[in-house]
């Protein structure tokens, strides 16, 4: 028996060893267990695996369940070629068929026949590593149950004394870990798979309930099983304590950079614009975009509400050319329906995705529509995990959020206002039988802000804001705006005033009279 | 004896000279030599000198006692101390005792 901490085997699993702190116990066995489906046997042969592959350890899979041919083709989907890796004395399958029908018990019998095979196995290719899936198929096959427990609790004492690092699964049992009570025998690692539907979404979830001698982490993490294997996303890392950016960043908006004391977003911070449907939180998300990507910075830009050409389309009536920047690699869309997958699943793509194509900009639009797929709790966790691990790799991000009503304090802003350093909220303003769209600054942390609201106005030329004339006849907005800054204009130069168009309107946005507002309209 | 020809292909395999092995061993020599004496071969195949065997015949309890012929195949595991569950696993008529 080691004295010291004990020792660790990486199981090169994406986020496991960190959730875990390095791997499952070197020379133990760790139970793995949960319902049908829930992704026991692609764990345990991803473990073996990457053993052999990165870690140059050789591994033994003795299946109780598949054939190793079956066994082969369905990892084959995940890119591991079992098959070379057997042929290069990397791995070795072995598959124990055990058919109660076949079998006639009569006495006193041992394992010793499963014994001698593994040990064969794992000599003639010199494995560290053990998985045993499931080996609760014995208990089917085998009548007498005093024989195999007996045998069972020899064999995991066999296993530590051999050295070996092994995983063992089994089913879950109905107020049990196991069918059968495995974790009896497992005493060092036992780590529950869970794969359970919510809404009519699926999440997979990994918690790890013991791991005796070791800190680990006792959450349930979000599993993803793609085409690359076994994905954990560790939410461990949420911690309060990163670097951050005193660097600026444009909004891609000269007036709403103006509003951020005259220089735009913190890098690396986040920035949420809300407000109700039609007021152009998509149309701000595609201009902070462009302006990244100007600035030669990658984004990525997740739809959860338009399709990729729908937004480029879109965006194109604003000014916006986003293909050209799809076309030279800056940009990436990744559009999904929000029901598509859980919450936990999309986070884990995203991380992926930002993981993968390293972007400096992020943009989500809208978050409002995951909402649909999980309850506000569970997508302010969500978010605040997103925009952790964006924050840690100094990534900026943007959140639209759709307003069903102009009140602030509608449920989904709420839930992650406290998380994001700017806020900007777009409203519609009605007056004079027409509407028209103002934008404010609710927040923006670490900056002298405006506090006024300006006039939000989206024209073929692009976005750009206007200040709202505040005079003797009260806030004017829009046409009346436009028809008291024509007056004001005749009454100062003599010259007639053009008519009340919103594109030249937008070309005098820089030159807007500064006495025109003085006062914050809240 | 009842069928004339049919030529019994058993395979006993053991792990070293365990006291269930050696029970199985002579337990499984009795009932042939009663029931199908002259027309059964035995091997008996110790998996410490052979593991590899093992996995051939899918092997996991010792002692296990395998019909190779006549097919289909039929295993038997444990010390073979139940005569009649033997002769009824391996499908022998226990013709003497009809007698």
């Amino acid at each position: 028996m080691k004295l010291q901490s004990i020792a660790k085997t990486q199981t090169g699993i994406s986020g496991l060893d960190q959730v875990t702190g390095g791997g499952l116990p070197k020379g133990r066995p760790t139970l793995i267990c949960g319902g049908p489906g829930c992704g026991k046997t692609l764990f345990s042969v991803e473990f073996i695996v990457k053993g052999a592959i990165l870690y140059n350890e050789p591994g033994v899979f003795m299946t109780f369940e598949e054939k190793t041919e079956e066994l082969v083709s369905n990892v084959a989907s995940l890119g591991f070629d079992l098959e070379k890796l057997q042929s290069s004395k990397k791995i070795r399958l072995d598959y124990v068929y055990i058919e109660r029908g076949e079998i006639e018990e009569t006495g006193e019998y041992d394992l010793d026949g499963l014994f001698i095979r593994l040990e064969h196995a794992i000599d003639s290719i010199g494995a560290k590593r053990v998985v045993l899936d499931t080996i609760e198929n014995l208990f089917a096959g085998l009548q007498n149950q005093g024989i195999l427990r007996a045998e069972l609790r020899r064999l995991f004492t066999w296993l530590k004394a051999k050295g070996v690092t092994a995983i063992i699964t089994a089913e879950k049992g109905e107020g049990s870990l196991t069918r059968h009570g495995l974790e009896e025998y497992v005493s060092d690692c036992v780590i529950v798979l869970d794969h359970r539907m919510i809404d009519q979404v699926s999440t997979r979830r990994l918690r790890i309930v013991k791991y005796r001698g070791s800190a680990h982490g006792t959450n349930e993490y979000p599993f993803l099983i793609d085409d690359e294997g076994i994905s954990v996303l560790p939410v461990t890392s949420l911690r309060l304590a990163r670097e951050v950016s005193s660097q600026r960043i444009s909004s891609g908006i000269k007036g709403l950079d103006e509003m951020l004391g005259n220089k735009g977003f913190f890098r690396g911070g986040s920035i949420l614009v809300s407000g109700p449907s039609g007021t152009g939180k998509t149309s701000i998300a595609s201009s902070f975009v462009q302006a990244a990507c100007r600035r030669k910075e990658r984004c990525i830009f997740f739809a959860f509400e338009e399709s990729p050409p729908q937004i480029v389309r879109n965006m194109r009536s604003i000014n916006l050319d986003l293909a050209r920047y799809i076309r030279n690699g800056l940009l990436q869309f990744h559009s999904s329906h929000p029901t598509e997958h859980g919450l936990e699943q999309h986070l884990v793509t995203m991380y992926k995705m930002v993981r993968k194509f390293k972007p400096k900009v992020v943009v989500i639009d809208p978050i409002t529509n995951l909402i649909t797929v999980g309850i506000v709790r569970d997508v302010k966790s969500m978010l605040m995990r997103l925009i952790d691990m964006l924050q840690a790799e100094g990534i900026t991000v943007m959140f639209t959020a759709l307003a069903i009503n102009n009140t602030t304090n509608d449920q989904a802003d709420e839930a992650i206002s406290s998380l994001v350093d700017t806020w900007i909220q777009v409203r519609d303003v009605e007056a004079n039988g027409e509407r028209n769209r103002g934008l404010f600054i609710m927040k923006s942390r670490g900056m002298n802000h405006s506090k006024k609201v300006r006039e939000f106005v989206i024209s073929d030329q692009g976005i750009g804001l206007v200040d709202i004339y505040v005079g003797p006849h009260g806030i004017l907005i829009g046409s009346a705006r436009e028809a008291q800054k024509l007056l004001h204009n005749e009454k100062g130069s003599g010259r007639t005033g053009k008519p009340a168009q919103r594109n030249p309107r937008l070309k005098q946005n820089g030159s807007t009279s500064k006495r025109k507002n003085k006062k914050a309209i809240k | 004896m009842g069928k004339k020809d049919p030529t019994w292909e058993l395979r006993l395999y053991v792990a070293g000279k365990t006291p269930k092995s050696v029970t199985a061993l002579s337990n499984l020599k009795k009932y042939c030599e009663t029931h199908l004496k002259g027309s059964y071969t035995l091997e008996v195949i110790d998996l410490l000198v052979h593991p590899q065997l093992a996995e051939g015949d899918q092997i996991f309890a010792i002692p296990t006692l395998v019909r190779k012929v006549p097919v289909p195949i039929r295993k038997i595991i444990g010390d073979l101390s139940n005569e009649e569950k033997v002769l009824v696993g391996l499908d022998i008529r226990p013709v003497t005792k009809k007698v």
